[in-house]
């Protein structure tokens, strides 16, 4: 399918994070750029809208070391003893979003400052029949 | 909102409150702690009382559900204190299922439908094994976007620290203080959960473990023991267990009548003078992630249908699921300016003994946060405080002002409301 036939869904946006690629939905009237993506502009009722695919560079704007987790990071491999990074980033473009934060280290996480700098990459889960895809962000490093 | 000065068509009052023992109830279902809820609320009633007059029933309720495997909850919970055919509404909204349940009977008077509404909160959340509550809890997140990059509840509101400590220059020990404050209140209450002082419960760990012949945990101080990986172990940093509400059982009743027959009831009824409520985005769309946008305006919203401001609240109940909850609260509400609220429990002015006294029930940190019973649980508090029944633990100097705070998810819904008694 094209960007044009694409739906304003989290599901095609789940689709785009499997060919690696980091899109929002944008109000053709007033720009607002949606991430999570809508369908609707709340501002303009606008509901033609379009895809963009975003830089993928952010800054950490809050965050956590996960140590008690859900039952699927738990079949990760994570643990009290091995906890893992998540939180939001502030995107170049302005949208903030939650996402997993790789290439820190959730052990120390004193050592992680606000404002660090980010960019965009993806992470698969689960088994090789039924993986999905996180939406990541990794330190530069 | 200039010129819109929102008022009730007519008054609603708080003439009965109660609650069961919050806790963990392996015997029981949710039922069981509704009645036990509704019998000690039946007995806070001064004046005679018929439980027949009661017309409807609200019931605020997360998730039976997936909690219990019991849904359509309202019209089990009116059967069991005997009030079918009444009709019976169940209330979901996350944490504040119960504080928006009670708007809603205060709105069901207020419309002039009803004049008397009972309206109640109950959740039975220990039936699941821990990992299982996580994940029944993310249900209240964004499923979409939030939960599958591995947030939990106590994730949300450690990255709403992270925020908060590098904007404002906080630390882990001053969230510590409220868990210490908390359980010193809650320590007073017999219907907590953990209703223990954390240096009492040092004592009692060490005492255990000689008693088992196990060796000894050698803490000097409640710092050394709030510090220990083993004791006080890291749930989703910077939160650890005691910056944690529990896991609870637990339910609670109020009863709501029309102002006009309030007096039928009771020589002292609350007055709700003020009621707000508000929703918000998912945590990472708010411009400010050091505030819940939501809890602003629902207390702007009860301030001002009261005709107060937050220098005339007396004392306030607020929804402490996180320790940095209850400091976000209390900036929420005004009661401090942004920033300046993460060392008030440490110099004592949200103490029962400060100059506003915040969770003078040991909060849901102490008390216990049966989430869908949390809201009301709120409201038996001040109905008791404002009416001079909190026994051991009663604000001195005769308050008459109070306010309850109870919030859904990561701020999604807040609701406040404002209670005064009339002299």
């Amino acid at each position: 399918m094209s960007d044009k036939t694409m739906p304003f869904t989290a599901y095609s946006f789940q689709h785009y994070l499997g060919q690696g690629k980091l899109k929002a939905s944008r109000c053709p009237d007033c720009q607002r750029l949606f991430l999570p993506v809508r369908s609707l502009c709340p501002d303009c009722g606008q509901i033609d809208l379009e895809w963009v695919e975003l830089s993928g560079k952010a800054k950490l704007a809050a965050f956590t070391s996960v140590y008690i987790g859900p039952t699927f990071m738990n079949q990760e491999g994570f643990s009290r003893e091995k906890p893992y990074l998540t939180g939001i980033v502030e995107l170049e473009e302005g949208p903030r979003i939650s996402a997993r934060l790789l290439g820190l280290s959730p052990e120390d996480p004193t050592g992680i400052k606000i404002g660090t700098p980010l960019v965009f990459t993806v992470h698969e889960i689960g088994q090789a029949d039924s993986s999905t895809i996180q939406l990541a962000f990794s330190s530069e490093e | 909102m200039p010129g819109n000065k929102k008022q009730l068509a007519r008054g609603v009052s708080l003439v009965g409150a109660g609650m069961s023992k919050f806790g963990s109830f392996p015997e029981k279902s949710s039922r069981d702690l509704f009645v036990e809820a509704f019998l000690d609320m039946r007995e806070s009633i001064d004046k005679d009382f018929d439980s027949q007059e009661i017309e409807s029933v609200i019931i605020g309720n997360f998730s039976s559900d997936l909690f219990e495997g019991q849904a359509h909850t309202a019209p089990i919970m009116a059967d069991a204190v005997g009030l079918v055919p009444k009709a019976a509404v169940r209330v979901e909204d996350a944490c504040a299922s119960s504080g928006v349940a009670f708007r809603q009977g205060i709105l069901a008077i207020a419309s002039g439908l009803y004049d008397v509404v009972l309206v109640g909160g109950i959740e039975m959340m220990t039936k699941l094994p821990t990992s299982r509550v996580t994940d029944t809890l993310a249900a209240a997140g964004d499923v979409l976007y939030e939960i599958p990059v591995g947030f939990t509840f106590p994730g949300f509101y450690a990255a709403m620290a992270s925020a908060y400590f590098d904007r404002y220059g906080a630390g882990p020990k001053d969230l510590m203080q409220v868990a210490l404050k908390n359980h010193a209140n809650g320590a007073l209450n017999d219907k907590a959960q953990f209703g223990v002082s954390i240096p009492d419960w040092m004592e009692k760990r060490k005492e255990s473990a000689a008693k088992k012949g196990k060796p000894v945990p050698t803490w000097k101080d409640e710092w050394e023991f709030l510090y220990d990986d083993r004791a006080n172990p890291m749930i989703a940093w910077p939160l650890r267990l005691f910056d944690c509400s529990p896991i609870t059982d637990g339910a609670a009743a109020a009863l709501l009548v029309a102002d006009e027959i309030a007096k039928d009831y009771t020589d002292h009824p609350l007055r709700i003078i003020g009621s707000g409520q508000a929703s918000d985005y998912p945590l990472h769309d708010r411009p400010d992630l050091t505030s819940i946008g939501a809890a602003k305006l629902a207390g702007q919203e009860a301030y001002q249908m009261a005709g107060l401001g937050p220098e005339d609240i007396q004392l306030a109940e607020v929804h402490d699921c996180f320790t940095i909850a209850e400091v976000l609260a209390i900036e929420d509400l005004g009661f401090f300016e942004p920033g300046a609220g993460f060392n008030q429990a440490e110099k004592g002015v949200t103490s029962r003994e400060g100059g506003i006294p915040v969770n003078p029930s040991g909060g849901l940190k102490a008390k216990g946060h049966p989430v869908g019973a949390s809201g009301v649980g709120q409201t038996v508090e001040v109905f008791k405080q404002l009416r001079g029944k909190a026994g051991e633990r009663q604000i001195q100097g005769d308050p008459r002002i109070g306010l309850t705070h109870n919030v859904g998810a990561t701020g999604q819904t807040c609701v406040v409301h404002i209670y005064q008694r009339e002299e």
